[in-house]
């Protein structure tokens, strides 16, 4: 089986499970007993977890705090500032493009009574930065614009959004979780003040992740959204996970000294599998500007097959992600394939490859070959590829839709 | 989620895949769906003039591996049927057949539309002409 899918999760690094498994055995303890050895071992390794975790992204280790994942994370990072600077203002400024996590917390945030912003992106997936200056106003208390983009890797310019946000006075959150670990992300010479982020992306555990909170310049407060025994100074009760911190401080320290060098290769491969398949086949697309790219993700329309049917051709054999998801009534294209102007059916002919530590030469050399093939297979069966090889122009067709 | 063995044979060997010749007497076509929605399904069934039998259908589809495998299946059941048996072969049926999972519903729906829009279009042909051609006795 080969494994294109590590924008969903990356498999967990050996190095890292082996650091986790005395936190399940020997050391068992919880990190806020202060009266035992065992919860002195496990506040020291969550200690030294936080160093890992802040030097690979260059903040101080009491700005991390600990939570369950990026979603959290985010969660607590939007709707925390909300209610902390409620006095300030209500207005959040995010865009159409981001996780669902992001989205539906500020749609929570609309309902507490909040007014959100919704900026779209251009053809190439990212913001039109005039845009948000204009959308900045004296009642604006956030700007949460992602990293890198989960379905097509696009990294949004997140130095001229700091500036933006520097001079407008107002605070800037980015949900990081696809960008660290993978690229060098330094939020405090970028001007972010809250980043969310998350292990199980970083070929760490699942279920653990983290939200940056600048501590200086501005001292950046959020607003708990878990309530109980006052761990990660107040802003996040729960007892910590500790094999899971334990890990992602592991996986932290790994990435820190290897994604240089894999990303060099992981480009390298992406690159060949890019350049290859638009070789083999006429009519295909990659999405989103390959200037601004994360370098293990490739998106890409394969036009007039549909990427659930075609994923199928080799599901067997290769893990990766389509840009068509079927719900009970119907297919549904990616929204964010949708909100670059891709239109719906090039994002339902899309699929995702995203590379990883784990992937090598041939697995790129298999896929090719299997994707190729699909395509084919797809394109052979595909009554709309018959079309517009007879020169029907498609838009005239009088569609029946359901 | 896991497909059975006979949804996947008709996904990786679909039958009667190709185009029959829309423009003929005999010949009716069904076009459903749309690609903004991520499915179309083209089905055409020949039909006997002397018995009134379908004796060749095929299809091709645009769109997920259920909706490949319920035209496929489609087609291998309209053959040798009579154009109003065709007519009452129910959606529930492919669901049956191929065990498709409840979101997976839709396809089956697609495909006896697909046939119902067929046969409607090889009625549509072959009423009006006989319509037309007891129009001109009178005159
Ligand atoms: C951009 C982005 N944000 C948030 C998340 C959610 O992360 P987690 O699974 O840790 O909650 C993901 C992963 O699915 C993601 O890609
Ligand atoms: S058409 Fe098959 S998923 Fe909906």
């Amino acid at each position: 089986m080969i494994y294109l899918d590590n924008n969903a999760t990356t498999p967990a690094d050996p190095r890292v499970v082996d650091t986790m498994i005395p936190f399940f055995y020997e050391n068992p303890g919880n990190a806020a007993s202060r009266n035992h050895p065992y919860g002195w071992v496990a506040e020291e390794a969550v200690d030294y977890a936080r160093e890992q975790i802040a030097n690979l992204i260059h903040v101080d280790p009491k700005e991390i705090i600990f939570t369950s994942g990026a979603t959290e994370a985010d969660n607590l990072a939007i709707k925390g500032v909300f209610e902390m600077y409620s006095r300030k203002g209500n207005h959040i400024i995010t865009c159409t493009t981001e996780h669902k996590a992001v989205l539906d917390a500020c749609k929570k945030v609309e309902k507490m009574g909040g007014e959100v912003t919704y900026l779209d992106v251009k053809g190439d997936g990212l913001i039109d930065l005039d845009e948000l200056k204009a959308a900045i106003t004296d009642k604006t208390v956030l700007v949460s614009i992602m990293y890198a983009n989960n379905e097509t890797g696009l990294i949004q310019p997140m130095k001229e959004i700091g500036e933006i946000c520097e001079e407008k006075g107002v605070l800037f959150m980015s949900d990081a979780t696809q960008a660290v670990g993978k690229i060098d992300v330094n939020p405090k010479e970028l001007g972010i003040h809250l980043m969310a982020f998350t292990s199980h992306k970083m070929y760490g555990p699942k279920g653990v992740g983290a939200l940056f909170v600048n501590r200086k310049n501005p001292r950046v407060k959020v607003t708990a959204q878990m309530d109980g025994g006052g761990h990660e100074r107040g802003m996040r009760s729960g007892t910590l996970n500790v094999p899971g911190i334990v890990g992602f401080g592991k996986a932290a320290e790994i990435a820190m000294k290897e994604m240089k060098q894999d990303a060099e290769r992981l480009s390298k491969l992406r690159d060949k599998l890019e350049q290859t398949l638009l070789a083999n086949l006429e009519e295909c697309e990659v999405n989103g500007n390959p200037a601004h790219r994360m370098p293990h993700v490739s998106n890409i329309s394969f036009k007039h097959v549909e990427g659930e049917g075609l994923m199928m051709t080799f599901n067997q054999n290769i893990a990766l992600s389509s840009g068509s998801a079927c719900t009970s009534a119907s297919l549904e294209p990616s929204y964010v394939l949708v909100a670059m102007g891709v239109g719906d059916e090039l994002a339902h002919s899309s699929l995702r490859f995203s590379l990883g530590r784990f992937t090598k030469e041939e697995d790129i050399d298999y896929a090719i070959e299997a994707v190729t093939k699909g395509v084919n297979h797809m394109r052979d069966l595909s009554p709309i590829w018959e079309m517009y090889k007879e020169g029907v122009d498609l838009s005239s067709v009088e569609w029946s839709e359901h | 989620m896991a497909y059975s063995e006979k949804l996947l044979d008709h996904f990786k060997n679909p039958r009667n895949v190709g185009t029959l010749d829309k423009g003929s007497k005999t010949v009716g076509t069904g076009l459903v769906g749309a690609p903004e929605c991520g499915d179309v399904m083209r089905l055409q069934i020949e039909v006997d003039e002397a018995s009134g039998k379908i004796t060749d259908a095929k299809f091709k589809t645009f769109g997920c591996g259920s909706a490949i495998a319920s035209s496929s299946l489609a087609t291998e059941w309209l053959k040798g049927k009579s154009v109003d048996e065709a007519l009452s072969i129910d959606n529930m049926e492919i669901v049956e057949e191929l065990a498709l999972p409840p979101v997976k519903i839709h396809c089956s729906v697609l495909a006896e539309d697909a046939i119902k829009s067929a046969i409607a279009d090889y009625r549509k042909k072959n009423g009006e002409a006989v319509e037309a051609a007891a129009s001109s006795e009178k005159a």
